[in-house]
C-alpha cells in the first residue's frame, strides 16, 4: 500500500517534469511566433491587438514580410539552396547506401567511419576549409591564366557543396538503414520473372527505397534551410534567408516582421519535418 | 562478363563517394592544415612555420577562450543528457502507446527549427524589455526591469535547450528497442530502482547515450549563433575568435589554425569519449 | 529420341563448390513432363544451391542443365524460362495483386488487354477471381502462397521451382496447402520441382522424389519405392520412422543373412536384389514400426519371423496412428505400432509383450 502510495506520487511527479520540459520547448517558439501577431512595432508586451500585418502589409513602417523584398529574395535563394542540396545529398546518399550495402570491397569498414565523419566535424570548419580551399585552386588559376571563376568565390554554389558536405552523411545513413531492410530475394524474384537489372532496380528496388529517399530529401531540406555556421562562410551577394535574418537582428534591430518570417519557418519546417516522419512509418516492409 | 559487369558497378558507386570525400572534406582539410602553416613576415610574403601556433600558445585570450569552449560544451552536453535521458525514458518505456508517438512527434517536429530562431525566442522571453521580465514587474516581485541576457548562464540554457533534441532522439530510438522483460526480470531478481536503472538500463542505452552526447558535443563546441546572441560581446565564444579572424581581419593563415585547433581538440574529446564508454563510431552515430 | 520424349529439365554430372565445400556433387537426372518431382533432404544437403543453378541464380562449376534439351548454362536467369516460387515468396509489397502477376508480362512488353485477360484466367484457375486489387498485406498466408505461384504461371514456365514454400505456414494450412498444391499442378500440367526436408510433404505430392544427401542424390523414385525399398541406408533412416540395431552377419545362407546385433540379439533378414552381404560384415538393420507385432507374451515366435521379448515402457495414444514404446532385453527402446481400442486386451506399460517381424521387412545394409 505504502510502495503504491510512493509509486504515484512519483509517477505523477515524473510526469510534471515531462509537463515541465516540453512547456520549455515550447516557449521560446511560442514567443517567437506569436509576437508576429502582435499589433505593435516592437516584438514585446503590453500585447497591442491581433494583427496581420507583419506578414500582409505593404507599407512602412509595418511592412509585411510578403512585401519585403529582401526577406523575400533569401527565403528564395534558401529554396532554391535546399532543393540542390537536397537533390544532390539524395543521389549520392543512395549510391553510398548500394555502396556499403552491397558492394564488397578492401577496407570497407574504413571508409564507412570516414563517410559518417563529415558528421562530426564542426559546421564552421568544414566551411572556412571549403573557403580556404575554393580561394586558392581560384587565385591560382587567375594568377596563371589570367581568368576568373566565379563559381569558385562564395555565392550560391559554394553553398550548396559545404552544405552537401555534410548533408550527404545524413541522407547515406537514413537511405543505407532503409536498403539494409530489403529482401535481397525480391530481385531476385523479379529477374526470375524475366526483368532486366534496369527493370530491376526501376520497378522493385528503387520503389522499395523511395520513402526512405523522400524522407531523406525533405530532411536535406530542413537542416540546409536552417544552417548558417557553414553557410556564414560561403555567402556570396545571395544571401539566404537565414543570413539575412541576421543581418537584420544585428543591424536593424528586431521588429516584428522577424517574428512573422520565423512563425513561417516554425510551421513549414514543422509540417515538413511530420511529412517525412510519415512517410517513413507508412513505408510497406518485409 | 558477370564479374566485368560487377566490378564496372562497383566503381560506379564507389566515384560519387570518393569525389564527395576527396574533394570536399579531404582536400578542404588538407589545405587548412597546410595553409594554417604559413607565416606572413611581410606584405605578400610568407614563410613556412609554426608562427600561427605560436600565437595561439602565447595569447592567453585565445586558449582560454577555446578551454572554456570546450569545458562549457561537456557541461552542456552532461545538462543535456541529465535532463534529457528521463525524457526519453518516459516516452520509450512508460508512456502508452497513443501519447508515446504523439510525444515523440513533438520532438522531432521542432527538431529542424533553426538556431537562430530560438534564440530569438529567448532573446524575446528575457531581455530587459521581454516577457519575462515585464511579467514579473506586473506581479510587483521586482520594482525596474531585469536584464536576463547576456550572461554564462543564459548561455547555457540556450545551448542546452538548441541541442536536447539531438539529445532525446536517439535515445528513445535505442531505448524502444529494449524488452520490457529485461526491466522486469532485473526487478524480479532483486534489483532495486538503481541498480536496474545502473545494471541493465544504461549499459543498454550506452550506444544511443554516446551517440547523443557526440553529437550534442559537436554541435554546441561548433555553435556560433547561440552564444553570440545570449552571450552578448564577451561570450568569448572560439567559434567567434575563428569568424574574427576571418571575416573582421581577413588574417585567414591564424584562422585557418585555430579552425585546425578547435577540429583537434573537439576530435581528442570525442575520441576519449568513445575509449571510455568502449564504444565506435560506427555502432554509435551510424545507428541513430 | 522424338520431341514429345524429351524431359522437361535434365542435369548431368552437375558439381558445384564454394571454395573448399562441395555443395553439389555429381548430381544426374531426368524429369519427364508434366510430373511432379520434390528434392527431399536435410538442411545444407545442397537441395537449394542445386535449384539456384537450376533457376540461373549460381553457375555450376561442371556438368550441364538442359531445360527442354538445350543447355541453359550460357543463359541469365532472366532469359530462362523456369520460374520460381521463394521461400518467403518474395511477392513485391509495393504493389498490388494484379501488378504482382503482371509484372513478368509487362517485363517482356506484352500489351495491355492480353495483360489483362492473362491475369484474369490465372486468377480464376487459381480460384481467386477477385483478389486483383487487394494489396499483398490483405491477403492470407494461403493466398499469398496462391498468388506466388500465379505469378510465376502466367508466364508458361517450362518448369515451375518451389523452393520450401510451405515453410512459413501454420500446421493445418500446410496440410491443406499440400493436397492444393497437387491439384495445381494437375491443372496446369506442368512440371513442378518442389524442394523440402519434410517428408511428409514430398511423399504425398509427388510423383517422383529424389533423396540428397552432403551433396549427393541417394535415390531417385516413386514416394513407395523410397519407403518400402530404400536403397542406402540414409534412405531408410531419412524417410519414414524406422528402429535401428548395429551388428555383424554371422551367417548367409539360402539368400537370409543371419546378423547378431551389437547386444547379441538374432536377427534373420532376407537379402534384397544386388546387396552384397558376406558373413563377418558390419551392418545396420532398420525395421519400420508398423511392421512389427506387438502381443502380451504368451504366444512364441513362428517360423520365419524375427521376435524379441520386452516390457511395454509407455503408450504414445494417437488415435490410428497410436505406438508402444518397449524396452527391449538390453535396454534399447524399440517402437511398434498398434491398435488401441479402448477395451482390456489393450497393452498397458509395465506389460510383458513378444516383438515380431518378418525377416521380409528387416532391412540390411553393410556400413
Amino acid at each position: 500500500m505504502a510502495q503504491s502510495r510512493s509509486n504515484k506520487a512519483f509517477l505523477l511527479g515524473y510526469r510534471l517534469y515531462i509537463l515541465a520540459f516540453f512547456v520549455f520547448l515550447a516557449a521560446p517558439l511560442v514567443a517567437a511566433g506569436s509576437f508576429a501577431f502582435n499589433d505593435s512595432l516592437f516584438p514585446s508586451l503590453p500585447w497591442q491587438g491581433f494583427t496581420l500585418d507583419w506578414f500582409f502589409n505593404d507599407t512602412e513602417p509595418k511592412l509585411g514580410m510578403f512585401h519585403d523584398r529582401r526577406l523575400l529574395r533569401g527565403l528564395y535563394y534558401s529554396a532554391i539552396i535546399g532543393v540542390m542540396v537536397s537533390a544532390l545529398s539524395v543521389f549520392v546518399g543512395t549510391t553510398n547506401a548500394f555502396l556499403f550495402v552491397r558492394g564488397n570491397f578492401p577496407a570497407k569498414n574504413f571508409f564507412y567511419i570516414i563517410m559518417i565523419l563529415p558528421l562530426v566535424i564542426p559546421g564552421v570548419i568544414l566551411g572556412i576549409s571549403i573557403l580556404v580551399m575554393a580561394s586558392n585552386i581560384a587565385n591560382g588559376i587567375e594568377d596563371r591564366f589570367n581568368y576568373e571563376i566565379d563559381f569558385l568565390r562564395p555565392g550560391i554554389v559554394l553553398v550548396v557543396l559545404g552544405q552537401f558536405s555534410f548533408v550527404t552523411t545524413i541522407t547515406s545513413l537514413v537511405i543505407t538503414a532503409r536498403l539494409k531492410k530489403f529482401d535481397y530475394t525480391m530481385e531476385e524474384a523479379a529477374l526470375n520473372l524475366g526483368a532486366s537489372r534496369i527493370q530491376v532496380l526501376r520497378t522493385v528496388t528503387l520503389p522499395f527505397l523511395r520513402p526512405a529517399m523522400i524522407a531523406a530529401g525533405i530532411v536535406a531540406f530542413l537542416v540546409s534551410f536552417e544552417n548558417f555556421n557553414t553557410t556564414l562562410f560561403l555567402v556570396g551577394s545571395e544571401s539566404p534567408l537565414t543570413i539575412t535574418m541576421f543581418d537584420r537582428m544585428a543591424k536593424v534591430g528586431s521588429t516584428p516582421v522577424l517574428n512573422a518570417v520565423s512563425f513561417f519557418l516554425i510551421v513549414g519546417s514543422g509540417l515538413l519535418a511530420l511529412i517525412s516522419v510519415v512517410v517513413q512509418r507508412n513505408a510497406p516492409s518485409d | 562478363m558477370q564479374s566485368d559487369i560487377k566490378r564496372l558497378s562497383l566503381i560506379l558507386l564507389f566515384a560519387p563517394f570518393a569525389l564527395w570525400i576527396f574533394l570536399l572534406i579531404a582536400l578542404p582539410h588538407i589545405g587548412m592544415v597546410i595553409l594554417s602553416l604559413r607565416e606572413k613576415v611581410a606584405p605578400r610574403v610568407y614563410e613556412f612555420g609554426f608562427g600561427n601556433y605560436i600565437d595561439f600558445i602565447q595569447e592567453p585570450i585565445y586558449w582560454n577562450t577555446l578551454l572554456r569552449t570546450g569545458s562549457m560544451s561537456i557541461l552542456v552536453t552532461f545538462l543535456a543528457l541529465l535532463i534529457g535521458f528521463p525524457i526519453a525514458y518516459y516516452i520509450a518505456k512508460i508512456a502508452g502507446n497513443r501519447s508515446k508517438g504523439a510525444l515523440f512527434l513533438l520532438c522531432l517536429i521542432p527538431l529542424w527549427v533553426s538556431d537562430l530562431i530560438r534564440a530569438f525566442g529567448w532573446i524575446l522571453l528575457l531581455r530587459e524589455t521581454g516577457v519575462a521580465s515585464s511579467f514579473l514587474l506586473w506581479t510587483g516581485a521586482i520594482n525596474e526591469p531585469i536584464e536576463f541576457l547576456y550572461n554564462d548562464v543564459t548561455v547555457v540554457v540556450g545551448l542546452v535547450y538548441t541541442v536536447i533534441l539531438f539529445m532525446i532522439v536517439p535515445l528513445v530510438s535505442t531505448l524502444d528497442g529494449m524488452d520490457d522483460a529485461m526491466v522486469e526480470a532485473g526487478y524480479n531478481l532483486g534489483g532495486s530502482g538503481f541498480t536496474v536503472l545502473r545494471r541493465i538500463i544504461i549499459p543498454y542505452a550506452m550506444p544511443g547515450i554516446v551517440s547523443g552526447c557526440i553529437v550534442v558535443f559537436m554541435l554546441t563546441a561548433g555553435s556560433y549563433l547561440t552564444p553570440i546572441l545570449l552571450g552578448g560581446k564577451n561570450s568569448s565564444w572560439f567559434t567567434e575568435q575563428i569568424y574574427d579572424q576571418f571575416i573582421t581581419r581577413f588574417n585567414w593563415e591564424s584562422g585557418a589554425a585555430f579552425g585546425f585547433l578547435l577540429l583537434a581538440f573537439t576530435s581528442l574529446v570525442v575520441w576519449l569519449g568513445l575509449k571510455l564508454t568502449g564504444q565506435t563510431l560506427a555502432n554509435t552515430v551510424a545507428k541513430s | 529420341m522424338t520431341v514429345t520424349d524429351t524431359p522437361d529439365l535434365e542435369c548431368t554430372a552437375v558439381c558445384k563448390d564454394f571454395g573448399q565445400v562441395r555443395a553439389v556433387d555429381n548430381v544426374s537426372f531426368q524429369i519427364p513432363k508434366g510430373s511432379f518431382f520434390s528434392i527431399l533432404g536435410p538442411s545444407g544437403c545442397g537441395k537449394t544451391t542445386l535449384m539456384r543453378m537450376i533457376a540461373g541464380f549460381e553457375d555450376p562449376s561442371s556438368g550441364d542443365i538442359e531445360i527442354k534439351g538445350k543447355s541453359v548454362l550460357n543463359t541469365p536467369p532472366n532469359k530462362r524460362n523456369v520460374k520460381m516460387v521463394f521461400q518467403h515468396l518474395a511477392l513485391f509489397p509495393m504493389m498490388n495483386v494484379y501488378e504482382n502477376i503482371a509484372y513478368g508480362l509487362r517485363c517482356v512488353g506484352t500489351d495491355k488487354a492480353t495483360i489483362d485477360q492473362k491475369v484474369k484466367d490465372v486468377l480464376e484457375r487459381i480460384a481467386l477471381p477477385d483478389v486483383g486489387n487487394r494489396e499483398v498485406h490483405q491477403l492470407s498466408g494461403g493466398q499469398k502462397q496462391r498468388i506466388a505461384i500465379a505469378r510465376c504461371m502466367v508466364l508458361d514456365p517450362d518448369v515451375l521451382l518451389l523452393d520450401e514454400p510451405l515453410g512459413a505456414l501454420d500446421l493445418k494450412l500446410r496440410e491443406a496447402m499440400k493436397i492444393e498444391l497437387k491439384l495445381l499442378q494437375h491443372q496446369f500440367n506442368t512440371t513442378f520441382i518442389y524442394i523440402t526436408h519434410d517428408q511428409s510433404e514430398a511423399l504425398v505430392m509427388s510423383d517422383h522424389v529424389a533423396i540428397m544427401n552432403e551433396g549427393r542424390f541417394e535415390q531417385i523414385g516413386r514416394p513407395e519405392e523410397l519407403y518400402h525399398a530404400p536403397k542406402t541406408a540414409f534412405v531408410a533412416g531419412f524417410v519414414g520412422d524406422s528402429n535401428r540395431w548395429s551388428g555383424k552377419v554371422s551367417a548367409v545362407e539360402g539368400g537370409k543373412a543371419k546378423v547378431t546385433t551389437d547386444a547379441g540379439l538374432q536377427m534373420l533378414c532376407q537379402k534384397r536384389d544386388g546387396s552384397d552381404l558376406s558373413a563377418g560384415q558390419s551392418v545396420n538393420i532398420y525395421v519400420r514400426p508398423e511392421f512389427i507385432s506387438a502381443k502380451r507374451a504368451d504366444t512364441g515366435a513362428a517360423g520365419d519371423l524375427n521376435a524379441i521379448r520386452g516390457k511395454v515402457d509407455s503408450v504414445l495414444f494417437n488415435g490410428a496412428n497410436s505406438r508402444v514404446l518397449v524396452r527391449g532385453p538390453s535396454g534399447e527402446l524399440i517402437e511398434a505400432d498398434v491398435v488401441v481400442t479402448g477395451s482390456d486386451s489393450d497393452l498397458r506399460a509395465g506389460d510383458d509383450v513378444a516383438l515380431s517381424w518378418s525377416d521380409q521387412q528387416t532391412m540390411c545394409f553393410a556400413t
